[in-house]
């Protein structure tokens, strides 16, 4: 990789693109099961959901304030540093970007202030109603700025407009209910949920290990699984979905995530595991699963997923096309209102493919120059990383996977088992907390990476998108980005910690007074808390709340 | 969608050229008494306690306030793309100061009172006083560089170039005239600033809140002056010339323009945009009374109208130019090239219609929650 600009954004855009990602599943998941806690309190009435409301949510807090800082550089990056992509799409993506910031993000930055100082100035409905502003709020930002990304990746309801130079929106609708960016809404917010739910299971397992706070963990981890669970059968399902859609809206990223080179006849096999190999245009010890692929990709025994090489073929086709729409477009820029009726016709029936033309202006400044080596190259540049895809997209689908077990386990146990946990289990819960971020990043990347070369899918190329910049500019926001970033990261995560070895407050009196007054309608039918502690013994629960070791005198 | 064509194109963009300026007021009117505020720390609280009610001041509402500038971008990003392209590719670094500061404000407000350490706590005001001043003073800056002209041209396939090698992009902008504009805007709203801490304060840091804000609107009456002198008699404007086709295609290159004349003969054509500097010297003038009186409400309403004649003073001046370039004034964006699509412009127009009232709706009732001092017991019972 060389040290231009285009690849210096790319990289910038990635690492501060990732970096947000790190905080806004954990905003979309907590603000949801910070909410559903509080609607507890306010139906029960009971301290201790109370107690669990403000701690989780002062996690919540500390993270959503690096979401929100590092959210800002993304909006304003695509000026900075995409500026011909923000000319050439902006009448479309603009669009969904302003309405995040109308519908979604003024709730929730309005609200979340009087979520932590409105404790006092509201009645309990109202603050449960600002809770859950903000959760509704938070994830109507996820739709908006998916809808915007899908539109990138299936970019339907525009058209290129010869006189101003870009792309212009036909229909709204079409681009508000683009299957890609429904899709995708549902897996992404999905994937924040359950990042979360494996956030409070982890956090809660530990207070259980430490046999701290044990009331309040169960609790947590009774609604985290429940949560997790149901969560994570939804990013299965809707991932299915969105392979299901790129089989027809992105054939190549299909191809690339399956290594598959060539057609195979329908139905075509899963490859579970292989090496994938540019050079030969083949994948090493594959492990195929015949049928699997065709099924998950076209619901069908008989339709046909095209291979890799098959695409190529095809994206030169393509290019050819757009050279004729490329030289009429040269035309009509010059004559204007006087060109011939021929030449607008000749535009219209191949505009489609223009973006494909602009492939070549990574090697020729008039792309109708190209010589034949030049089209074979670009079509060959249709091909994103195969191996990176192929791996990242095994790798992200195991986690999937493997969060429906430990949730469907936990679940159980919380459920069936009067909250016993094993220590194992436990322990595995702490130790997987970092897992769902991986599976979030890496999904990302699928997606992202896997849709390369374009920016936008078939319209503009990512080598044409970037801002006429220096290098040294890019150097030095990228080295200002990196440095700024890490000191934050490591002050979010002392920070973190620090309050999750704190602790909740646990307002012991509290709790117990209302035990007291309670006791008579808390008896299950065999006599016991399913939440306290196994020290307690049937009938003295006030006094046992006390006794736990490591309940957090008042701050 | 035949719905759009009920607005007129023409029609379409000059709504949305004044809600870009509408857009830009509210950010200043909001979120500017936070950054006011901000800038006001180091120098009217003397204790902790009196720092963290100042903070407190604004706490539970900079981040709804902050949004308004969020809004800002994308809204200029939907309906002026060409704008947003040029102008945030241009500012590339002076943006990227700009966002390091917006970066650090929230983390700042957040992490401030997360811990006792009082070097910890110094730290962080530090970075809020400078999250605070820059962008204030950045904001005045990028005005008085629009007022001058950037050097940027169009090609041809309409990418947005720059002269001059990247050292000039952000040296290049600290250019006198923009230095001034930077004053105007940081002095205008440390004014604003005191004048929202004489009401959610009290005792002595009121007063020294009081007192700075007198000086601060006296420096922004002046410095506002002395700009408008300067472009009556130092700076050249910009003009359409020929035809000016209204609802032409947003391609820039399409129409002919001048650089030369004045800026300041938009009010022998327009003599009516005279009210916007008036309310600005106006609301100057009353606001500085109001702090030297010790009034409160009034005085923060009269704050609001000096930032609302002053920043749209600036806009109808320039109409219809919204970036003009000096290098190739043929390049220049104006309200009548450099707009989203019909379609867009009526699609975005109807959401703002529907979803801006809700905004001030709810926006206004959590002040309303909010109302009133913020005292000891507040910042000693609660966070920040």
């Amino acid at each position: 990789m060389e040290l231009d600009v285009v690849e210096l954004s790319r990289l910038q855009f990635a690492l501060t693109a990732m970096y947000h990602f790190l905080f806004v599943p954990l905003t979309l998941g907590l603000s949801i099961l910070v909410a559903i806690m509080e609607t507890v309190y306010v139906m029960t009435n009971r301290p201790i959901w109370r107690q669990m409301t403000k701690f989780w949510g002062l996690l919540f807090g500390i993270n959503f304030a690096l979401g929100v800082a590092t959210g800002i550089t993304m909006e304003f990056q695509f000026g900075m540093n995409w500026a011909y992509y923000s000319h050439y799409v902006g009448d479309i993506f603009g669009a969904p970007l302003a309405l995040e910031g109308m519908m979604a993000f003024f709730l929730e930055a309005t609200f979340v202030g009087l979520f932590f100082f409105g404790w006092d100035k509201l009645s309990k409905l109202a603050h449960l109603a600002v809770a859950w502003l903000v959760a509704i709020g938070s994830n109507f930002s996820a739709l908006w700025i998916l809808i915007a990304n899908g539109w990138m990746q299936n970019p339907v309801g525009a058209e290129f407009n010869p006189e101003t130079m870009r792309m212009e929106m036909t229909n709204f609708f079409d681009v508000i209910f683009n299957i890609v960016g429904q899709a995708k809404f549902v897996h992404t917010v999905s994937a924040g949920y359950v990042t979360a739910s494996v956030f409070v299971l982890g956090v809660s397992a530990w207070y259980l290990l430490k046999g701290r706070h044990i009331e309040l963990a169960r609790r947590s981890i009774a609604v985290a699984s429940a949560f997790g669970l149901a969560s994570a059968l939804s990013v299965v399902v809707l991932g299915d979905e969105s392979g299901y859609s790129a089989s027809h809206t992105q054939k190549m990223k299909l191809a690339a995530i399956e290594a598959m080179w060539d057609t195979h006849s329908a139905p075509a096999p899963f490859t579970a595991i292989g090496f994938p190999n540019r050079e030969a245009r083949e994948t090493h010890y594959a492990v195929e699963i015949p049928w699997v692929m065709g099924l998950i990709g076209t619901r069908s025994l008989t339709e046909e997923i095209p291979g890799i090489n098959e695409l190529v073929e095809e994206a030169e086709v393509k290019i050819r096309s757009g050279l004729i729409a490329y030289d009429a477009l040269m035309t009509i820029r010059t004559e204007r209102d006087e060109t011939p009726a021929d030449i607008r016709a000749k535009f219209e029936e191949h505009s489609d493919n223009l973006g494909f033309a602009l492939l070549l202006k990574r090697y020729v400044d008039d792309p109708r120059d190209a010589t034949e080596q030049q089209i074979a190259q670009a079509s060959d540049d249709t091909v994103p990383g195969v191996a990176p895809v192929f791996w990242a997209f095994r790798i992200m689908v195991g986690l999937g996977f493997t969060f429906i077990a430990v949730m469907l386990y936990f679940f159980y146990r919380a459920s069936f088992r009067g909250m016993q946990f094993p220590r194992w289990a436990l322990y595995g819960a702490v130790a997987i907390i970092p897992a769902p971020w991986i599976a979030a990043e890496l999904g990302w990347f699928v997606s992202e990476y896997g849709r390369q070369p374009w920016t936008v899918d078939g319209v503009l190329p990512t080598a044409l998108s970037a801002s006429h910049l220096s290098v040294m500019d890019l150097l030095i926001t990228l080295a200002g980005f990196a440095a700024f970033y890490s000191v934050l990261f490591i002050i979010e995560m002392a920070l973190m910690l620090k309050y999750i070895r704190k602790g909740p407050f646990e307002d012991v009196e509290e709790t117990d007074a209302w035990t007291i007054r309670h006791e008579h309608r808390l008896r299950t039918h065999d006599g016991k808390d399913p939440f306290a502690s196994d020290t307690a013994e049937p009938g003295s629960a006030p006094s046992s709340n006390t006794r736990h070791p490591g309940a957090t005198p008042a701050e | 969608m035949i719905l759009s064509d009920l607005m007129e194109f023409e029609t379409l963009r000059v709504i949305w050229w004044a809600l870009m300026g509408v857009l830009l007021i509210a950010f200043a009117l909001t979120d500017g008494f936070d950054m006011g505020v901000g800038t006001l720390l180091p120098f009217v609280a003397k204790t902790d306690v009196e720092r963290r009610i100042v903070i407190n001041t604004v706490g539970p509402v900079w981040e709804g306030n902050q949004v308004w500038f969020i809004l800002g971008g994308g809204a200029i990003f939907a309906a002026w793309p060409p704008l947003y392209a040029a102008s945030f590719s241009g500012f590339y670094l002076a943006m990227f100061a700009l966002l390091a500061a917006l970066i650090l404000r929230p983390v700042a407000f957040k992490y401030r009172s997360k811990r006792e350490s009082a070097a910890w706590r110094a730290g962080w005001d530090r970075a809020l006083f400078v999250g605070s001043s820059v962008p204030a003073l950045l904001f005045g800056v990028a005005v008085g560089n629009v007022l001058l002209g950037i050097p940027f041209y169009l090609t041809d396939d309409l990418m947005p170039m720059y002269d001059g090698n990247f050292a000039m992009k952000f040296l290049g902008l600290l250019r006198p005239f923009a230095l001034l504009a930077g004053v105007v805007s940081l002095s205008m709203l440390v004014m604003h600033g005191a004048a929202w801490l004489s009401l959610k304060a009290e005792g002595p840091l009121a007063a020294r809140a009081r007192s700075i804000g007198t000086y601060a609107g006296m420096i922004a009456a002046g410095s506002y002056a002395l700009a408008g002198l300067w472009l009556a008699i130092g700076i050249d404007g910009f003009a359409i010339q020929g035809e000016v086709v209204r609802d032409g295609p947003s391609n820039p290159l399409y129409s002919t323009v001048i650089h030369g004349g004045s800026w300041l003969s938009a009010y022998a054509a327009r003599p009516w945009i005279a009210v916007a500097p008036l309310m600005g010297f106006v609301g100057i003038a009353l606001a500085v009374l109001g702090l030297r009186a010790g009034r409160e409400v009034s005085t923060l309403l009269w704050s609001k109208l000096a930032i609302i004649g002053i920043i749209s003073s600036v806009g109808l001046t320039m109409f219809p130019f919204i970036l003009p370039s000096t290098v190739r004034p043929d390049s220049s964006l104006t309200v009548w090239d450099a707009s989203s699509s019909h379609l867009t412009l009526f699609v975005m127009l109807v959401a703002g219609a529907i979803f801006l009232p809700i905004i001030m709706a709810y926006t206004a009732w959590v002040y309303k929650v909010l109302w009133g001092k913020v005292t000891e017991d507040d910042v000693t019972e609660h966070s920040y």
